[in-house]
């Protein structure tokens, strides 16, 4: 097997007196999906904050390493290389859409560095000809795949603030996807969607590391409170208590391991009778 | 030494005129997050007040000079709290609650209006006051320079901090204190929670328009001349001042109107008096370079 | 004042009424008149009590327009409720769609049309000075969504730097034109370095504070810019190199095309100048919009943290919205210096920051049309207002106060999406943001 996608060895974030995230080792292996889950305040988004340069963290090395074996050490690299390079994209738990601008146009602003690349300099492309156009179209191509994917096609012109709760979820994610990253990273998706929206994201998050954005898959990292998309979809679990790991395997594992169940209970009754309820439905 | 000394002096007195100012910036700010660019032009109001209530006892008889400087300082602040409870209803009210930008430019034709409104009503000219109080205290005689502090200038400090301790307990001890920073906190919670916000922030205004009035009389009475400007750019550094402080804090606005207005008098004192509004100016960006929120400002990282 | 019946409103005038009272007691009633020994006053109850019954009367209409109005609202409420919904383009709209093309139109013919001499067309060329600051600004602040107090430092470094550059380069205006707009750009880079950590109104003040640093440095840098007494003599453009002239010889522009002579040649000819600057500054904005730097620039105006996250590089988005809006006000600038043939700090100065930035709100931050009307209302109306002397900028701060507080998210709030998959609808203003910087 090749190296993971993600290794994360020791991390450290301490924000003056509070250590968030203590010493957390883990890693994420290509082509799966990687939940996250931990009681409240546990430093789950902590982690994906340091993972997408939002924070520096105090300690620690964060590790991608691409298929072809190119490794970016993302705690040293600026915030927009990270996207970039290392191609790594997230959605936010509190949905960040930019809501004035159409959905489209969020999907395009997502491909921006690939259009710059691919032309967008050159002064022709300013004044709307030469080859730079094309690639245009094809970005415009590439965000209606991503639309109809998530089942927004229909509402492609307009404002992404005018969309509904479940439909803007499904936005982050597809203009996440229209950065063509290696790996999601995704902040509660579920959180706030009916059963119905549940099913259907849970499809997209499989499709996602099946096929991903250029037919190869795209590794995942989830975090989740909804215990019955994690069991259902993820390939492995870490779980975090007061900023550190307590326990990491397969989801049956996970399941019965005592240490996870403890911090439930000991913390949050109802995220414990959550487990419990997934437990009794496997 | 001497020399810095009466400098440190002279500093100080300006700044205290600052940051009475400043405060007026940063307590609006505070509540309803705008900057209320008509609040140099208040201030000038204020200084035009207290120059026509000085007139009006003269005539009246009333020359002897403690009786005549409160008397002054209460009409100009019951007049120029008017004023600031006007211009909040009819410029910012109607825009409570909109776009930031609108308040922004409604308070800048505020301030061109009430500017304007001066120099048609009392005319474009200089006005100079005859000095209402003379005589000082010599705090060092030096072999080439003479330390001295003016009674005017011990007036100014004295008035000021006992402004300053008043609205101090006003905003920590008073109900009216606490709906404030109620207000400043969470504007929808504290309504919920019974609190008139629309009267709060009047207050807030009113009492911002009284801070100024107090500055304004003191700047009549430290230089002897207003004109119809003096406003802008008085405004200018004391909302230098509240942003240098930290824009919010009640101590930073008075802390940045102490560095500003030290920060002027040393580099005319000792550079070039041309450029003491660089100077003044280019500190603040400094600052900020390395304190994006002042001095004293809360330190708001953005919730990712 | 609420569900105000006519006693509620007659006692909401009478309180107005009372606040005046007070506010002009001191300052209307009285003045102060220099007299024998310092100041005199004189009372002025006359105007006093004028000025309160205006109040009390304009209050009151004020206030019965608006209760008129709501109750209006109400029943074309339940109208609307009653009627099949629209389909397609309502005639407003289809009248909206009309408009640039007829301002454009009526832009270019202006000069010629019958009826309209020098004073016209110097104040079109005015408008259309204003009309580019506008779009300049706008990129700035309607884009990009970064609070710009001082975008005049750009307009007087392309001012002063197309003056520095004739007088010891012997540059013509057509060799500076693309050199000032380079170094405004730069400036605006170098100005926006230091502010790229900061947000909301510390950003404005600093802008404001580096607009005023620079006026200061023009001012007392006396050996370079001349001090207040400004730079006089600074060359006028030619067409295609013949010198507009009145002695009309060979190698000017009269000379050259068998033409009598006139002043007003070259007055037209900056207004197309002008003009063709203005659309220069529209066609870029618009093409950037459609390009990725245009929308990274909107996108940073929505979400800043959401931009970060697609790998937008934060600072490369604020330095080319900084430089782009300060080049088009550094070709405004030497275009002003070219017309003017003398420029002085005094013209530099907040009010012309605040007016440029009144300009974008009031046309609605992002909307290039917006911003065209505005400009021309308001430096329109300006002039339109001439003969009420000192009254003028009293009215004119005024307005501007009523203008927002009827409008408050400008004359045309909707936006236009850049790129569309079927027919392109506007974004209501209630959606689009306007940026935390």
């Amino acid at each position: 097997m090749s190296a993971p996608i993600l290794a994360v060895e020791g991390l450290t974030m301490r924000f003056g007196g509070l250590l968030a995230v203590d010493q957390l080792s883990l890693s994420a292996a290509r082509g799966e999906i990687t939940a996250i889950i931990g009681p409240n305040g546990a430093g789950k988004t902590t982690v994906f904050n340091c993972l997408t340069g939002f924070y520096r963290p105090t300690g620690g090395s964060i590790t991608v390493t691409h298929e072809n074996g190119e490794t970016f050490r993302l705690e040293r690299l600026p915030q927009h290389h990270i996207v970039r390079d290392a191609r790594i994209a997230r959605t936010f738990q509190n949905i960040r859409l930019f809501g004035g601008m159409t959905v489209l146009e969020n999907l395009m602003v997502a491909q921006h560095n690939r259009l710059m690349r691919e032309g967008a300099r050159l002064p022709l492309a300013l004044v709307g000809f030469g080859p730079y156009m094309r690639r245009e179209a094809a970005a415009v191509d590439r965000a209606r795949f991503w639309l109809e994917r998530t089942g927004l096609i229909e509402r492609a012109d307009d404002a992404a603030a005018s969309l509904p709760y479940g439909a803007q979820r499904r936005l982050e994610i597809a203009r996440a996807m229209c950065t063509e990253p290696q790996l999601l990273c995704l902040d509660e998706p579920a959180a706030g969607l009916n059963p119905r929206e549940s099913d259907a994201l849970n499809e997209l998050i499989l499709f996602i590391r099946d096929t991903g954005a250029d037919g190869r898959g795209c590794s995942v990292l989830l975090i989740e409170h909804d215990m019955s998309v994690v069991m259902t979809i993820s390939d492995h679990i870490v779980v975090l208590d007061y900023g550190r790991k307590i326990a990491d395997g397969a989801p049956a594992a996970i399941r019965e391991d005592p240490k996870v169940i403890a911090a439930y209970l000991g913390v949050d009754e109802e995220e414990a009778l959550a487990v419990d309820a997934a437990l009794q439905k496997q | 030494m001497d020399y810095a000394l009466q400098q440190l002096v002279n500093g100080l007195t300006l700044g205290m005129i600052y940051g009475l100012i400043a405060l007026g910036y940063t307590m609006v700010y505070g509540i309803i997050g705008m900057i209320n660019f008509a609040h140099g032009d208040v201030f000038m109001i204020g200084a035009f007040i207290s120059l026509i209530s000085f007139i009006l006892l003269g005539m009246g008889g009333i020359t002897a000079v403690p009786i005549a400087l409160v008397l002054v300082l209460a009409i100009a602040m019951c007049f120029t709290a008017l004023y600031g409870f006007a211009v909040e209803r009819v410029a910012y009210r109607p825009l409570r609650g909109s776009f930031r930008l609108a308040p922004l430019i409604s308070a800048i034709g505020m301030s061109i209006f009430l500017q304007n409104f001066v120099q048609v009503a009392q005319g474009a000219r200089v006005k100079p006051l005859e000095p209402v109080v003379t005589g000082g205290i010599v705090l060092m005689e030096g072999g080439t320079f003479t330390v001295t502090i003016s009674a005017m200038q011990i007036i100014i400090i004295l008035t000021t901090l006992v402004v300053l301790t008043i609205f101090t307990l006003i905003v920590a001890r008073t109900p009216l204190g606490r709906a404030m920073r109620a207000c400043e906190q969470d504007q929808r919670m504290a309504k919920l929670l019974g609190i008139d916000v629309d009267r709060t922030i009047s207050l807030t205004f009113v009492i911002g328009a009284a801070l100024a009035a107090v500055a304004g009389m003191m700047y009549l009475l430290y230089y002897g001349v207003i004109d119809f400007f003096i406003g802008f750019v008085a405004g200018v550094k004391a909302f230098t001042a509240a942003v240098l402080g930290g824009i919010g804090s009640l101590p930073g606005a008075v802390l940045g109107g102490l560095l500003i207005g030290l920060i002027e008098t040393f580099w005319s004192a000792y550079f070039s008096v041309q450029y003491k509004d660089v100077a003044a100016f280019s500190i603040l960006a400094l600052t900020l370079l390395f304190m994006p929120s002042g001095l004293l400002g809360r330190h708001d990282v953005e919730k990712v | 004042m609420a569900q105000a019946g006519f006693p509620a409103i007659v006692k909401d005038a009478g309180l107005a009424a009372l606040v005046a009272l007070g506010v002009g007691a001191p300052l209307l009633g009285l003045q102060t008149v220099p007299g024998e020994r310092g100041l005199d006053l004189v009372t002025r109850p006359g105007l006093l009590l004028a000025t309160v019954c205006a109040v009390f009367v304009g209050r009151l209409l004020l206030g019965l327009f608006l209760a008129n109005r709501r109750s209006a609202a109400r029943s074309a409420a339940r109208r609307a409720a009653d009627a099949p919904p629209r389909i397609g383009l309502t005639p407003m709209q289809r009248v909206g769609k009309m408009v640039a093309p007829a301002f454009l139109a009526l832009a270019v013919l202006m000069p010629v049309l019958p009826g309209i001499g020098r004073y016209e067309i110097d104040l079109g060329t005015l408008v259309l000075t204003y009309v580019m600051l506008g779009w300049g600004l706008n990129i700035v602040v309607g884009l990009a969504g970064l609070l710009d107090l001082g975008y005049v430092a750009f307009y007087a470094v392309g001012a002063y730097g197309y003056a520095l550059l004739a007088k010891f380069f012997d540059l013509s205006f057509w060799a500076a034109l693309p050199l000032t707009g380079l170094l405004a750009a730069a400036w605006g880079i170098i100005l926006g370095f230091p502010v790229l950590r900061l947000r909301g109104d510390y950003l404005a003040i600093v802008t404001l504070a580096f607009g005023e640093i620079i006026r200061v440095v023009l001012l007392n840098w006396t050996s370079l810019t001349g001090g207040p007494n400004g730079m006089s003599g600074i060359p006028r453009p030619t067409f295609f190199g013949l010198p507009f002239s009145m002695s009309g010889g060979e190698g000017t522009f009269a000379g050259f095309f068998g033409l009598e002579p006139s002043p007003i040649h070259r007055v037209m000819f900056l207004y197309y100048i002008i003009l063709a600057l203005a659309l220069i500054t529209n066609f870029v904005t618009i093409r950037l919009r459609r390009h990725p730097v245009g929308r990274a620039w909107e996108a940073l105006r929505e979400d800043e943290i959401a931009s970060r996250a697609l790998g937008l590089s934060v600072v490369a988005v604020k330095l080319t919205a900084f430089a782009t809006g300060a080049m088009f006000g550094g070709f405004a600038g030497a275009f002003f210096a070219t017309r003017q043939g003398f420029i002085s700090p005094e013209s530099f100065t907040f009010i012309e920051s605040a007016l440029i930035l009144a300009i974008v709100v009031l046309g609605g931050m992002g909307s290039q049309l917006g911003v065209a009307i505005a400009a021309t209302l308001m430096i329109g109306g300006f002039e339109v207002f001439r003969g009420l002397d000192e009254y003028r900028m009293l009215v004119f701060g005024l307005a501007m106060v009523a203008i927002m507080v009827w409008r408050p998210r400008g004359l045309i709030s909707s936006r236009e999406p850049s790129v569309s998959l079927g027919a392109r609808r506007n974004v209501g203003a209630e959606h689009v943001a306007e940026g935390k910087g």
